[in-house]
This record gives structure tokens, sequence and C-alpha cells, in this order.
């Protein structure tokens, strides 16, 4: 008797965890997916649809508004600034990190703890805090208001990744891979090109990309750095208010896709960085 | 001709000192392994031949050219790694050519010499596959193939049958040696495991804590070990020893017993004898058998003489039980005798 309810008891409780379990699952994907969904459809109405109540759920699939976005004055500008920008901080990301990565995995310093700290350290100073010396300094050498300029510092936010991602991937390649190829006749570099850069290619890109996506969501250093040359973050910020409700929403969903696409395609890579094995 | 000589070769990680003041010298196309317990230096040493490592002092020369300075690539040397190193992005094609593309050899003499190597090694039919769809044993032959695909000089291996399964290393162990014979290379060989030392050496370098302890052949390793450590790390069961007080000149005292020995003043020395010099007799050392294991071809029997124990290597059908008092005589001519103060062999 006692035995039954006992059983009866412990199935209910994990039950209930398990509703717990999946509730809390539930929320948490509704957390994120549910304005994504709201941006995409508010993207994909017309403008009309946008400003009326009640909304609809499903999106129409009319473009006006992502037309409408296309023509803004200085849209356009600022879309082509974000991707430079981005793309600039991506190839320097990945000049300055990849080796950086190379030289902690591979080579036995002094100061080789202190550096790997050093390198998270990057990321303990709020932007905000840097934002005005930056801009003072980057006035001072005519830095300011340039894609290289906020490029740069977009590099210095992307960076730690860069080493971090790029360090577990050469991590992961025995060293005896280089070694042997050493003794068939290549030398440091050629070993690296041949062998270590083909293994590594993959997980280079991962964090190139991610590199981008960093630069591309940056809003701060861009609102501060730029006035002329503004990125696409800059640029809507600067419009919030006076822009119209669908302007907001398709500027958004432009901001939103790329990073999300990116994501997604690195996730591997990403996982991998923290340790977490991925399926 | 790819003599190889090793001067005063000297190396240090920090305060450790790996390798002492090693000299070996290694003749052409012969085939030396370098035996000892983990972490006595086989590998360091490996490594630096190869120019992975740079001795901290001292001379490495090789065929008449003295090779310290250069780097792997410029040593006429090929390696084969522990966990075989097969580039991973390359098929086994590719994998084999690899070295010889870096030659920038044309096309068909690439094709021809891997095509060949491969025969020899029998991964023929592996070529176009990658090194994720290779067995540990096929990786080990391309390994291999991708050694002897440079025709190198000299062929340095580490270890590289640890991996493999017992059955696939003895099969690959009589393989490999036939191979490297026909190939005419020199070849260092490290391993810790002395039947493949011993099946495959022309000479063994037994190292123990960055010395080499003895340089010779198997046999005479094995019979006539340079050190007390040779005696006791070769042999398995290793050999026996027992205390010897002196009994007059060149006669020694074992347990009660006389045996002629070598003619010195020291005021001790140490008996020794392998397990499978025993046989029981009329006089002799008196031993109780200990533990009695029968291994199928022979009888492995521990006994205790005196305080020490002391193992024998008897005939399968000779019937001993533990407790049974067994009087063993030694084969004369196999008694070795040691110095316990510098370990080292006493003539
Ligand atoms: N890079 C290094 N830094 C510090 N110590 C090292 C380094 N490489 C080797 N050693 C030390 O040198 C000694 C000899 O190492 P080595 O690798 O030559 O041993 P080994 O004889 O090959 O052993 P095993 O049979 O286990 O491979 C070891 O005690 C090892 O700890
Ligand atoms: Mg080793």
């Amino acid at each position: 008797m006692t035995d039954a309810t006992a059983v009866g008891m412990s199935a209910d409780t994990r039950k209930s965890g398990r509703y717990l379990y999946i509730a809390s699952v539930a929320f948490l994907c509704a957390w994120v997916i549910v304005p994504i969904y709201f941006l995409l459809i508010n993207t994909l109405s017309s403008p009309e649809a946008v400003n009326s109540f009640p909304k609809s759920f499903v999106p129409e699939f009319d473009f006006s508004s992502l037309q409408f976005f296309a023509g803004f004055e200085g849209m356009l500008t600022a879309l082509k600034n974000s991707v430079i920008v981005a793309l600039m901080t991506m190839v320097m990301s990945i000049i300055i990190g990849a080796p950086a990565g190379y030289a902690l995995s591979r080579f036995e310093f002094p100061g080789k703890g202190l550096f790997r700290l050093l390198i998270l350290l990057t990321r303990a100073f709020p932007l905000p805090l840097l934002a005005l010396p930056l801009a003072v300094m980057f006035i001072q050498t005519g830095l300011d208001d340039t894609a290289f300029g906020l490029a740069l510092v977009h590099t210095t936010l992307a960076i730690p990744f860069a080493v971090l991602i790029t360090f577990s991937l050469f991590s992961g390649i025995p060293i005896e891979l280089e070694e042997a190829a050493w003794t068939l006749g290549c030398t440091r570099l050629t070993a690296f090109t041949k062998v270590v850069l083909p293994l590594i290619l993959p997980g280079i890109t991962a964090s190139a990309i991610f590199a981008f996506v960093i630069s591309w969501n940056e809003v701060f250093a861009a609102a501060v750095l730029t006035i002329e040359n503004r990125t696409l973050t800059a640029f809507l910020l600067q419009n919030l208010d006076t822009s119209p409700l669908h302007l907001k929403f398709a500027g958004g969903f432009i901001l939103v896709v790329p990073a999300l696409i990116f994501i997604f395609a690195v996730r591997k890579y990403l996982f991998a960085m923290w340790g977490i094995a991925n399926r | 001709m790819a003599e190889i000589q090793i001067k005063n070769v000297a190396k240090s990680f920090g305060a450790y000192q790996a390798l002492n003041n090693i000299n070996l010298t290694i003749a052409d196309q012969e085939f030396m392994v370098l035996l000892g317990a983990s972490g006595c230096g086989k590998s360091t040493l490996l490594r630096i031949i190869a120019g992975l490592e740079t001795a901290t002092s001292g001379e490495v020369w090789i065929g008449g050219k003295r090779i310290d300075h250069l780097s792997p690539k410029d040593r006429g040397i090929a390696m084969v790694f522990q966990n075989y190193a097969v580039f991973p992005h390359l098929t086994v094609f590719e994998n084999i050519g690899f070295g010889l593309r870096m030659q920038k050899l044309p096309n068909d003499e690439v094709t021809q010499r891997v095509e060949r190597v491969a025969g020899l090694m029998h991964i023929e039919m592996l070529l176009k596959r990658y090194s994720g769809e290779l067995s540990g044993g096929q990786r080990q032959r391309v390994a291999v193939a991708r050694a002897l695909a440079m025709e190198p000089d000299v062929i340095l291996m580490d270890e590289p049958l640890s991996n493999l399964d017992a059955l696939l290393r003895m099969e690959m162990r009589a393989e490999l040696k036939g191979v490297l014979a026909e190939s005419k290379t020199t070849a260092i060989y490290v391993t810790h495991d002395q039947v493949e030392a011993m099946s495959m050496a022309d000479r063994i370098s037994v190292m123990h804590e960055g010395n080499i302890v003895q340089a010779a052949s198997p046999i005479e390793v094995y019979r006539d070990p340079a050190a007390k450590f040779v005696a006791s790390f070769i042999g398995n069961p290793p050999m026996n020893f027992l205390p010897a007080t002196p009994a007059g000149a060149g006669k020694w005292q074992v347990s009660g017993q006389t045996f002629d020995g070598p003619n010195t003043d020291k005021a001790g020395l140490q008996f020794a004898i392998r397990p499978e010099d025993m046989a029981p007799a009329e006089h002799g050392l008196v031993a109780t058998a200990k533990i009695v294991e029968p291994l199928g071809a022979h009888l492995l029997v521990t006994c205790q003489i005196d305080e020490a124990q002391f193992r024998v290597i008897l005939d399968s059908d000779t019937v001993v039980k533990p407790g049974q008092t067994l009087t063993l005589a030694p084969q004369s001519d196999r008694v070795r005798w040691f110095d316990p103060e510098t370990t080292l062999a006493v003539a």
C-alpha cells in the first residue's frame, strides 16, 4: 500500500518536473523567437498594415516596407558602411588574432598565462568608458568618422574571440603533423600552409564570420565615432524617434538576419570554443 | 653511406638533465634499437637526430657531415611517429607522395614511387582513401610508406608499433624488418618493448636515465649485460642476483656454495644467473619453492634462497610443489658477476 503511493508520488513528481522542463524550454524559445517573428511579419507587411491595429499574425509578403527602407535617404550608404566596416574588422581580427592563437598553442614563452588573461581583459572595459577618450584621440589622429577607425575599434572587440577560437583550433591539430611535414621537406612556413592551414580553414572562416557579426551588431562605438559615415546600427539609432514604424521594423530585420544566419552557420565552433561537445 | 655519429650530445630541459653526454656510432645500413624504460630519453635523442629538438651541447654527424645545425628537411632523414601523423586532409596517395611533391618531382615519378612503396607495404588498394577511413594498422603502414618513399639515408622510428594490438605488432615487426633491410637505409628504432628490440635489432642501445648503458648485439646484451640495470631490464623474468663473499683467490661463496669467479680484491660481488640457466641437480643452491606457474612451454618457479627472491625456468614435466626444497645447479658458463658499488659487470 505505502509502496504503491510512494511509487505513484515519485512518478508524479517526475512528471511535473518534466512539464516544468518542457515549459521552460518553450518559454525560452518563445522569448527569442516571438520578437523575431513579429519583426519578420512587420517587415514583410505593407506600411499601412504595420501602422494599423489589430495586427495580423501571418506576413502579407508585401515588400513595400523593404522598398521604402531601401529608398530612405542615407540608408543604403549606411548599409554599405556597415558591410565595409564589418569586412575590415573580419580581416584585421583574423590577421592579428590567428597568429596570436597559433603562438599561444604552439610556443612556450614567459608571461604566456598573463598574455591569455590580458586578451580576455580587453573585454573587461566597457566601451562607453573608452568611447570619449577614443573619440578625442581619433579626432587628433584624423581617424574619426572613417570606416577604418571604426573597424579598428571593432577589431579590438573581436580579437579576444578570434584568438580564443583559433587557439582552440590550433591546439586541436597535433604538433606531430607539423613535425612530420618538417621532416618531409617543409619549412615552418610551408608546413603551415600545406598542413595546418587546410585543416583549420573552416574554423578560421567561422571566427572571421563571428568577427563580422560583432562589428555588424555594434552600435555604441559606431554612434560615437562616426557622423557622416554612419553604419546601419548607428544610422537607425540616430533616426529612431523620427522614422516611421515600418522603417524601424525593416531596419531591425536587416540587422538581425545576417547575425542569425552567421551564428547558426558557426555554432559548431562556438560550442567548441566553450568546450561543449556538439552533435 | 649514412653512418650516424652522435658525439657528446647532452640535453637539458631547464634544470632537468634528460640526456648526459651521449656517444654512439651507428654503422651504415645498421638497424639500431634504442631500448629503455619510459622517460629515459629515447625520444629526446631521436628527436635531436631528426632536428625536432636542439641539443644543449654536442654534435650529430650523418654520412660524414655535421648536421646538427640543419633544419629537419635538410638532414636526409625520414621519421615515423608513434601516433602515425598521417595528414587527415590528404588521401593516402598524397600522404605518401607529400615529401616527393615537396621536392618538386615530376608527376609520373611521384606516381611510380608511391606505387612502389605502397606495394612494399601492401596498401595499394588504400591509395584513394583518407586517414579517417583507415584502421590503426593501415595508418601505420601509410606512415612507414611515406617515410620510405623519401628514400632517406636514415629512417627514424619512435615506437611505431606501440599502438597496435599484439598480433598485428608481431606481424608488422617481421615485415618492417624485411622492408628496411631491403631498402638499405640506416634505421634507428625507439621502443620500450624488449621483445621487439631483441627480434629486430642488429644492435641494441640500452638507455637508462639519460645514459646509454650498453650498445651491443641483442644476444650480447642478453648474455653479457654490461651493468646490473641491463641484466634486470632485459629478460622476462630478468636475471637473478645473489650476494657473494670472497672465499680465496678467484673463489666466491654464494649461499653456502663456492663458485669460481673473478679474481679481484673486492669485499663483495653479486652473483647473477638467468632463470633458464638453472637445473635441478645433486649439488647446488638450496631453494624453497614459493610459487609455481606452469606456462605451457615451461614451468616458472619463484623460490627463495636465503632472503632473496629467485626465479627459475624448469622443464614443463618437472613436478614441483610450493614449499618443496629444490637443489639448483647453475650452468657455470652462464654465471655473471656484478660489482654492487658501481653496478657494472666484473669479468
Ligand atoms: N619539452 C620537454 N620539456 C621538459 N621535459 C621534457 C620535455 N620533453 C621531454 N622531457 C623529459 O625528458 C625525459 C625524457 O623524455 P623522452 O620523451 O625522451 O622519454 P622516452 O624515453 O621517449 O619515454 P617514453 O618511452 O615514455 O616515450 C622525460 O623525463 C621527460 O619528462
Ligand atoms: Mg618516447
